[in-house]
């Protein structure tokens, strides 16, 4: 091959990578192609309730993979006014609320809470960045709860309002964490509303006094600080529409993947 | 006398999943490199010990001036410019992997997955179908099964040597796969491409309940990240060597036939 022809091609070569860089990120921005890329979420989470028992539980672990230093992510220490005064006075007027689409509106003491029907497990907590993390995890199962209040038919999710404003505190609230799985996963014997980790309290970082678990997604489904639980029809109507905070920052409703 | 002749190389359905494979892996690997760029360390067992990953990328400084910083299986080695630190002067920034290899180019970890997962789902039902066909209509069987006689140490040994010098077979003989390409061709399409697939669905939490074996089987699901990644390179070196291949046997000749599938042989005698 000729130096001459060997140089049109490394120029043919490099315009066409630029060009196929500059295409993804033209797909990235568009509202369209994000779009069309989030499809694969539906096939993925139909996909995955046809292979996955619903009630196929994730692994537990023995206590010796327990992780020394379990890794805190998101917010770690919550400024808003509200917690910050719960916090002061150790979650002595803290109550946990239940309500929306149910018959029998719940507020809990934490105390009352712990009273719940409970189950102790140990699982792998595995965050969207990649990497894994496993805890001993304590508290009331919410299917149980759930119950107690008396979902009503209509209601199809359960959204988990929380006290961290983890996108900035906003006047109408709009940077408070929150999240919302299906009654498929609030119901699974292994979602938590846990207040223990390792044996101790749960700690400020990993979301004290209260936070969700519900293995068998990645750990931004695992909302802390929760406050609150809303039996909800639809969510399009809570804070970006998506589900969630980080739904309404681009990630999927469906963190099974 | 010698004269060309065209003969049928690849078949549609070949030729066709080959080109989907191209757009679909290409994709996987730069969204999969965005994503290895969300936490640039791997590690092995079931959970993260952060103080040991065997693979880290990150960025340190020396002498005041930031450097990029990759560490294997315990040695360091300077990285800059593409592996830890990288970006235009002046405007560089910390990334395990730089802007130019990951899908979107800026950090943007929610949009990596989805086109992560797009393609994933692209990819296996393209490869569903490859493996079908192949199967049912014998293109495993028939083109890429090495015969006995090519598996003798004596002929793989000679193979090795010509492909070495660069010199490939010629007329009748190059009607069909040599015994190098068969058995690189089997590793990828039976071996390195389904572990993608499993070791991929082992970091899925979901998938994980429905079947615990998967993570028992590459021994936890920071195991199976780490081979993900292992793989994924061992692919990317695998289309190295292959484009090298190509370009050395015949540039266009290659590509024609993976396009029209058509294939120019050198043959005694008059064309048929």
């Amino acid at each position: 091959m000729s130096a001459h022809r060997r140089g049109w091609l490394k120029g043919a070569a490099a315009s066409l990578a630029g060009l196929w860089l500059a295409a993804c990120d033209q797909v990235s921005r568009s509202a369209q192609g994000r779009d069309v890329l989030l499809r694969a979420e539906g096939l993925t989470r139909r996909a995955q309730r046809l292979v996955l028992d619903r009630r196929a539980l994730a692994r537990e672990f023995s206590p010796a993979d327990v992780s020394p230093n379990f890794r805190a992510n998101g917010s770690i220490n919550p400024s808003d006014a509200d917690y910050v005064a719960h916090r002061a006075n150790g979650f002595a007027d803290w109550k946990l609320v239940i309500d929306g689409l149910v018959e029998r509106p719940l507020s809990l003491s934490l105390a009352e809470l712990r009273a719940q029907p409970a189950r102790t497990q140990i699982t792998r907590h595995d965050c969207v960045e990649g990497w894994s993390d496993i805890a001993k995890w304590t508290g009331a199962r919410l299917g149980p709860l759930l119950d107690k209040a008396g979902v009503k038919r209509e209601a199809r999710y359960i959204v988990f309002h929380c006290a961290d404003s983890l996108g900035g505190q906003h006047a109408d609230g709009s940077g408070r964490y929150y999240e919302s799985i299906d009654l498929v996963d609030a119901y699974h014997p292994q979602t938590l509303l846990a207040y223990a980790m390792n044996d101790q309290p749960l700690p400020l970082a990993h979301g004290a006094p209260v936070r969700l678990r519900v293995e068998r997604q990645l750990g931004y489904k695992q909302a802390k600080y929760v406050m609150r639980l809303e039996a909800v029809a639809d969510f399009a109507h809570l804070g970006g529409g998506k589900g969630g905070f980080w739904e309404d920052r681009g990630y999927e409703w469906y963190a099974g993947i | 006398m010698k004269t060309r002749q065209l003969v049928r190389r690849h078949s549609g359905v070949t030729r066709l999943t080959h080109w989907i494979n191209v757009l679909a892996l290409s994709l996987l690997l730069m969204s999969g490199l965005q994503i290895f760029n969300a936490h640039p360390a791997l590690y092995w067992g079931a959970k993260s010990a952060f103080d040991r990953p065997w693979l880290s990328i990150g960025a340190a400084e020396r002498a005041g001036r930031p450097v990029g910083v990759t560490q294997l299986a315990g040695k360091r080695f300077e990285t800059t410019g593409v592996l830890g630190w990288s970006g235009k002067p002046g405007a560089g920034r910390s990334q395990a992997f730089p802007a130019w290899a990951t899908v979107p180019s800026w950090r943007d970890l929610a949009i990596g997955r989805r086109w992560h997962f797009f393609f994933a789902w692209l990819f296996v039902i393209n490869g569903l179908v490859y493996l079908l066909w192949g199967l049912i209509g014998g293109h495993l069987r028939r083109d890429l099964a090495p015969s006995r006689a090519q598996l003798s140490p004596r002929h793989v040994w000679h193979e090795i040597v010509t492909h070495a010098q660069l010199k490939f077979p010629k007329g009748e003989a190059a009607r069909r796969y040599n015994v190098l390409q068969k058995l690189s061709y089997l590793a990828v399409v039976l071996v390195l491409l389904p572990l993608m697939v499993a070791t991929g669905l082992t970091m899925s939490p979901g998938f994980d309940a429905a079947a615990p074996w998967l993570p028992e089987l590459f021994g936890g699901r920071q195991s199976a990240r780490s081979i993900h990644f292992i793989c994924a390179s061992l692919i990317v070196l695998f289309v190295i060597v292959h484009l090298v291949m190509v370009v050395a046997s015949g540039t266009w000749n290659n590509i024609r036939s993976m396009i029209t599938g058509r294939y120019a042989i050198e043959v005694e005698g008059e064309t048929a």
